[in-house]
């Protein structure tokens, strides 16, 4: 998929020789991977520490409290108890020696306190000193690892946080780094007795799971990651991409759907489809996006209304159809896919901008609803991620997006795949009303 | 055990395009198995087992001779589900339903996919006949001897192959001429075929911009709507092309109010009403029962002096036998042509069934050849061909059936009651006709 001739080059002999930078080859998730290639060191005092090392254990990886010789796959730092500037002290001196270790592609997890939640002064500006530091471990960790930061509720019990430090941990993160994600009390059923069987190879076992703008790109990387994962699938696309839409719903064993989005009578006909063939829907991927590029100053309404309309009103209606009818249950959870662009703005690109932004408010809006029905709802900002619409860019342009983040290169569809799959579970209810960007620490709407 | 009523799913077709166009380069089997998989896609049948697929095609390549079956192997069906060839002209995709429902209602299935396809463009050549005859000695010769003087044999002319005709082996006459005989003789008007072709293309483009074909079509290379399709024709557009079927003076018949060669394929998924109850799928309409006819359109009547020659009703239309077989199967389900809410009268040519409607309406014909006291009597036209058909998509012979059978369910699901006919003329003088009815 990705065709990244810099990074290709950068890893070859002759590179080293010259002293070229290495651009690093992520580890990406394949079915039967260990969730770590190495051990991982846990550290902290806060309330986590111990379930997140149980659980590390639990899928056959090895725990270590000490920082050695040996590097590590991972390094995972509780600091939910952290109130002082004592406490951000002794964060360092866990942290300083364990980075030296880090492993290729390795990962940083910092499980922290909700400044909105902090007891005084002093506690607030501490919880918000781990925003800032772990964004900077993320810019200076190197050869593909990430860090990322799990804002965690006072409320929340260990187990809320599992999907995510799973999701985290895994390889299937790859593309996710310098994120802050908030983890609240589970909305909904935390899991569900079918994915729990095997949370790790099958996460998505016995769910349906929606998909528009399926039939190729990242929309056919959602279908195909979510049926890896375990979900049947319901892809969605116009009548148009039929002969695609097909392939992929044969691909993933699922159900195609031919239908305009943007018709009048899009969420009534979704609705029945689903009520008729399914009778629930367990995941909600908004995908579909268009774009119809022209500067503010040359923007016609006909531009303007058909990227709004697919990209945002569509979304709007179909959430509120499905939200009316009885087919969003306990433990339903819908992604919504924006864009960096919606966080940052894009020249050019004023309609697409204003949608992937729309998209933002929408989820936020939402979230605090649906949650009262045990749903939630996210969205995920994909950055610059290599798809056929990046490989016709002028070679400038795409170079800039590629290397313009921690990681430097493009993401592929798969890593948005996989963080709408942690979203996608039911015990990931902790995660709500939050934007995930997925986009390698860009530096763009940072 | 009684027997029950297939109950019809839904379908899938491909666009149809004109011969020698988009789908110049597709194989039969390409376009079966595209059309299979896109079935398989809409109705979430990947690695299932159905009862059996039955499909056929007109225009047929001799290594076809395992088409249907080809198709379920190279398709995401389970490679378990059995499948069989049928043939009758264009009549071949009604009748493989006939065959699936039937099983179906006896019991022998559960499920079953039925339909057709064909390729103009893409039509089996054979060698010359001549050649053909050395050929198949020289395989059965013995000896050196033998096989040179075989090769002796050999002569320039020979290099020159059969191409499939599409003319009545009886008679010598294409389709189109036959049809040119039976709109003369029922007084067809010019104006009233080209009328006829242009409410076909405007129906059919209404159709699909109110997405009617979204969950019947699926595109194939490329082409997302059938390329015969004018959704700006008019009669008064169609009244000014040149008349190609039938001599000089009189001659009604053209380019536009006649169907072209076309390519593509349809299906229409059956079951009994437990087995889509089980899978959650649908059941848009039923297959209620279905006569065939057939007609002598070769002897009599057309020399002078030869039985029936100076009757208005002597000879029968190549293209008629449908208005035989609908009056035996109305009686037979105690129905009158009034009684349906659609009809489905397939379009080969818009003489064809205007000529059909007058010989139903005609009470001397009902009397000298139905042998019916009365007239089956008009219908009601603006429940004919609602969503357009042949004329507008395009007739790829063995893919009629199925595109028709599935738009009719559809449309009767829609409506949410009543029944439908379907009438399908074939070559060789045949018709095959069939009645489905909404499910409750």
């Amino acid at each position: 998929m990705s065709n990244d001739r810099i990074r290709d080059f950068s890893n070859g002999a002759l590179a080293k020789r010259l002293g070229v930078p290495r651009v690093p080859v992520l580890r990406r998730y394949s079915p039967g991977q260990p969730l770590l290639p190495g051990p991982a060191f846990v550290a902290g005092t806060g309330r986590f520490a111990e379930a997140v090392a149980a659980l590390i254990v639990e899928e056959g990886c090895t725990v270590v409290e000490e920082i050695g010789e040996e590097r590590v796959a991972a390094v995972v730092v509780d600091l939910t108890d952290a109130t002082t500037l004592d406490d951000l002290a002794a964060a360092r001196a866990i942290l300083q020696p364990a980075v030296r270790k880090l492993a290729p592609s390795g990962r940083v997890l910092l499980l922290g306190p909700d400044p909105a939640e902090a007891a005084g002064v002093e506690a607030a500006a501490v919880a918000q000193a781990l925003d800032g530091l772990v964004r900077t471990i993320a810019k200076e960790v190197r050869a593909g690892a990430t860090a990322n930061l799990l804002v965690v509720a006072a409320g929340a019990a260990p187990a809320a946080v599992d999907s995510s430090v799973r999701f985290l941990l895994s390889a299937r993160s790859a593309y996710v780094d310098g994120q802050v994600m908030r983890v609240g009390v589970p909305v909904g059923t935390p899991q569900d007795p079918p994915a729990m069987d095997s949370p790790t190879e099958k996460p998505l076992a016995g769910r349906i799971a929606v998909v528009t703008g399926a039939a190729r790109g990242i929309g056919a990387s959602i279908a195909d990651t979510l049926a890896r994962d375990g979900a049947t699938l319901v892809v969605v696309d116009i009548p148009a991409a039929g002969e695609n839409l097909a392939k992929v719903a044969n691909r993933t064993g699922g159900v195609a759907l031919q239908l305009d989005i943007t018709a009048d009578d899009a969420p009534a006909r979704l609705v029945a489809f689903l009520a008729e063939r399914f009778g629930r829907a367990d995941l909600v991927v908004h995908n579909a996006g268009i774009t119809r590029d022209k500067l503010l100053a040359n923007m016609d309404a006909e531009r303007w209304d058909s990227v709004l309309n697919v990209n945002l009103r569509a979304q709007l209606r179909i959430t509120d159809a499905l939200l009316a009818s009885d087919l969003l249950g306990d433990g339903a959870r819908i992604v919504s896919v924006s864009s960096q662009s919606g966080i940052a703005g894009n020249r050019g690109q004023a309609n697409y901008v204003a949608s992937k932004a729309g998209i933002i408010g929408m989820v936020r809006a939402l979230a605090p609803v649906v949650a009262e029905k045990g749903v939630t709802i996210n969205a995920v900002a994909p950055g610059f991620i290599e798809t056929d619409m990046t490989a016709t860019m002028p070679v400038a342009t795409r170079e800039g997006g590629r290397r313009i983040n921690s990681l430097r290169q493009g993401g592929l569809p798969v890593d948005v795949a996989e963080t709408i799959g942690w979203l996608g579970q039911a015990a990931s209810g902790g995660v709500n009303g939050q934007v995930v960007r997925v986009c390698g620490q860009s530096m763009i709407g940072a | 055990m009684a027997p029950r009523k297939a109950a019809v799913i839904g379908g899938n077709r491909i666009p149809f395009a004109r011969a020698n166009g988009r789908y110049a380069r597709a194989s039969n089997l390409d376009m079966l198995t595209t059309t299979l998989d896109g079935l398989v896609a809409r109705f979430g049948l990947a690695d299932e087992r159905l009862g059996e697929v039955v499909a056929g095609a007109v225009l047929k390549h001799s290594r076809d001779f395992n088409l249907t079956r080809e198709a379920v192997l190279g398709s995401r069906l389970a490679p378990s589900t059995p499948a069989y060839d049928i043939q009758q002209a264009c009549g071949t995709g009604l009748e493989a339903t006939i065959a699936v429902a039937n099983k179906i209602a006896l019991g022998q299935i559960e499920s079953g996919v039925a339909g057709g396809v064909d390729t103009a463009s893409d039509a089996p050549i054979a060698v010359n006949e001549d050649l053909r005859k050395v050929l198949v000695a020289l395989n059965g010769a013995r000896s050196l001897s033998q096989r040179l003087r075989l090769l002796g044999r050999l002569r320039p002319g020979q290099i020159v192959p059969e191409i499939p005709q599409n003319s009545e082996p009886r008679t010598g006459l294409s389709m189109g001429e036959h049809a040119a005989v039976t709109a003369r003789e029922w007084g067809v008007s010019r104006e009233a075929q080209d009328e006829f072709a242009a409410a076909s293309h405007q129906h059919l483009a209404a159709a699909y911009e109110r997405g009617f074909f979204d969950d019947l079509v699926t595109p194939y290379l490329g082409l997302t709507r059938d390329d015969n399709l004018r959704p700006d024709s008019t009669a008064e557009k169609l009244a000014r092309l040149k008349p190609v079927f039938g001599k000089g003076e009189g001659a009604t018949m053209t380019a536009g109010n006649s169907t072209p060669l076309t390519d593509g394929a349809a299906l229409t998924l059956l079951g009994s009403d437990e087995w889509a109850a089980a899978h959650k799928l649908p059941v848009l309409a039923h297959f209620v029962d279905a006569e065939t006819a057939a007609v002598d359109y070769v002897h009599g009547g057309g020399a002078p002096g030869a039985r029936g020659a100076d009757h208005r009703y002597g000879r029968d239309g190549l293209l008629t036998a449908p208005v035989y077989a609908v009056p035996r199967l109305l009686a037979r389900n105690g129905l009158t042509l009034q009684d349906f809410d659609f009809y489905e009268i397939h379009e080969a040519f818009a003489s064809t069934v205007l000529a059909t409607l007058a010989a139903w309406e005609d009470p001397g014909f009902a009397k000298e050849r139905l042998g019916l006291d009365a007239p089956l009597g008009s219908i009601d036209r603006s429940r004919l061909n609602v969503v357009g058909s042949s004329l507008a998509a395009g007739h790829p012979f063995a893919a009629t059936g199925g595109r028709i059978v599935s738009t009719l369910a559809k449309l009767l699901h829609e409506k949410g009651s009543g029944r439908g006919l379907i009438s399908i003329c074939a070559a060789g003088g045949q018709g095959v006709v069939a009645i489905l009815e909404a499910a409750r």
